[in-house]
């Protein structure tokens, strides 16, 4: 009886369509259908407002009004299958690819993947990255065969679209200027110790961090990312990640030797 | 097992923004209590944060998620969670409510209300062995804030929530807003409801504000809204508990419409006010 009664009620929470369960009375109403909108209202609009805290950017591209439709869509169609809310939308990102009254902001998905992204870099394990000096005593002579072991935090978002410029002007990161929409940017996020970033990766970064974390050396994943996109650099990329506090440990490839860069220092 | 421990003294529910403003507060609050979801992640600020004022301040988790109302099987990924997290921050407390929140694989992110009868009292007494089996801990079970009812309740919530703590061995956390907020939409009497309720098991108090709407017969409703001051009419129920119980760990709870930190520290100092007169009396 509890198992039925449970069904219907959780059922007629997400559907406004469906009545109010039978089995529920109240003091004085005759039709506790309000009584019961004081739920609906809870579990509905709490959702909303764990998305709209979530994707504040993609909020302010498409207005208040906008958004809270698109959200109370999302909530009742997807409703959350974890009951830790921070992991909560997600997937948001692919809902707004097919929601069909945003398809003139053909960015706004990989806005909302950016965003997500954040949310999990902001909760992801902690990590001390190597600092810049770390890296000065490297042999270059053994450079090539550096196996990185890279920050738990560090998230990837590739993108046809300028994300980061339009995320950053859209979270008050960076002044609102021109957008060349057909100028692609690679996020990379990271949050090396309390603060979360945002940073577009140079050509064929994202290629290069993908074979770094298949522990792929740095020849090899150099190799990768150069035929992915003739423009990689590695100096430039490995900088960034540097500079990022993306890399937390080196090893070299055939000593097995890990941790510590004191290991291989001359 | 683990019993609960925390200090006879007020409270507030950790939010972080006043992170900074609580660390150094001078006079300092008895206990934060946190929701334990919000710290499920892997790392990151909320595990900072909750570690260095676990280290001035007595702790209470408090489970939003659990679901132990619920007719299915309790989620064991989220009960060993619970564990985790408990075994890393080693709280004075755990406490969770009489409530379900979830539906099978779905997340209904509420407190729900449940019909009070010999099934559902059976269910919730099995749960609440397995989570005390599981942490290794007694647990605090919270009364509800509820908006309706059910023609199939057969025992009055205070004598069930009796039962459940003597059946189980488990601690209860007297919501007295909620004593307040459910008296009212049920027109019943919030004193008689204090009266029936098993006082000698309460080791936790939380107070917290309510919204005042009315519904449409023009009978007023009462939201447990938490983005209030406690009612004066709230602090006077409390009062009236606390001269029965003596003084009783006290958690204000502000999570929407958060104020500034003097604002909430003004409210945890009002309920030290009250538990002072008591601890006088007990004393004397």
């Amino acid at each position: 009886m509890l198992a039925a009664l449970q069904n219907d009620f959780a059922q007629a929470l997400l559907d406004p369509d469906r009545d109010v369960p039978g089995a529920i009375t109240s003091h004085n109403a005759r039709e506790p259908q309000q009584r019961f909108a004081v739920y609906r209202n809870n579990v509905v609009a709490g959702l909303i407002d764990a998305v709209r805290a979530k994707f504040p950017a993609t909020e302010r591209i498409v207005g208040e009004a906008f958004f809270a439709a698109m959200a109370r869509m999302f909530v009742t169609a997807h409703p959350p299958r974890s009951k830790i809310l921070h992991h909560y939308g997600d997937d948001f990102g692919n809902f707004v690819e097919g929601f069909e009254p945003a398809a003139a902001l053909p960015y706004l998905a990989d806005v909302a993947r950016l965003e997500a992204a954040r949310t999990r870099a902001y909760h992801a394990a902690d990590a001390v990255p190597l600092p810049p000096a770390a890296f000065a005593k490297i042999d270059p002579q053994y450079a090539g065969l550096l196996r990185l072991t890279l920050h738990p935090s560090l998230q990837i978002v590739r993108s046809a679209y300028p994300i980061v410029t339009i995320w950053g002007m859209n979270a008050g990161e960076i002044a609102l200027g021109p957008i060349n929409q057909s100028a692609p940017e690679d996020a990379i996020v990271m949050r090396p110790s309390f603060n979360v970033t945002v940073r577009v990766l140079p050509p064929g970064g994202a290629t290069f961090i993908a074979a770094l974390r298949d522990k792929a050396t740095l020849a090899t994943a150099s190799e990768a990312a150069a035929a992915s996109d003739a423009r990689f650099d590695l100096t430039a990329s490995l900088a960034l990640l540097i500079d990022a506090g993306a890399i937390v440990a080196f090893a070299m490839d055939d000593r097995d030797r890990t941790g510590s860069y004191e290991d291989i220092a001359p | 097992m683990k019993r609960s421990t925390l200090p006879a003294s007020a409270g507030v529910g950790f939010k972080p923004q006043h992170f900074d403003a609580i660390r150094t507060d001078d006079q300092g609050i008895g206990f934060i209590e946190v929701h334990a979801e919000n710290y499920m992640g892997a790392g990151g600020p909320p595990h900072a944060m909750l570690r260095a004022l676990r280290e001035r301040y007595a702790l209470s988790i408090h489970g939003v998620g659990l679901s132990i109302g619920s007719a299915g099987p309790l989620d064991a990924d989220h009960l060993a969670r619970l564990k985790a997290l408990c075994d890393r921050y080693e709280p004075h407390s755990f406490s969770e409510h009489l409530a379900w929140s979830s539906h099978g694989d779905i997340y209904l992110n509420d407190l729900l209300p449940l019909p009070y009868t010999d099934e559902t009292l059976a269910r919730i007494v099995s749960h609440i062995d397995e989570v005390q089996d599981t942490l290794g801990r007694e647990m605090l079970l919270e009364n509800p804030s509820t908006y309706v009812q059910f023609s199939g309740s057969t025992i009055p919530e205070a004598e069930f929530l009796k039962e459940i703590a003597s059946r189980t061995g488990c601690g209860l956390l007297l919501d007295v807003n909620n004593v307040f907020v459910q008296a009212v939409n049920h027109s019943t009497s919030p004193e008689a409801y204090l009266a029936a309720f098993p006082l000698d098991r309460v080791k936790e108090i939380h107070l917290g504000g309510h919204d005042a709407q009315q519904d449409e017969t023009g009978a007023p409703l009462l939201i447990d809204a938490h983005g209030a001051p406690v009612a004066d009419a709230v602090w006077a129920l409390y009062e009236s508990v606390v001269a029965r119980t003596g003084p009783l760990p006290t958690l204000i709870e502000w999570d929407n419409d958060v104020p500034d930190w003097p604002v909430l520290a003004a409210q945890a100092r009002a309920a030290d006010a009250i538990l002072a007169r008591y601890a006088q009396r007990s004393a004397a």
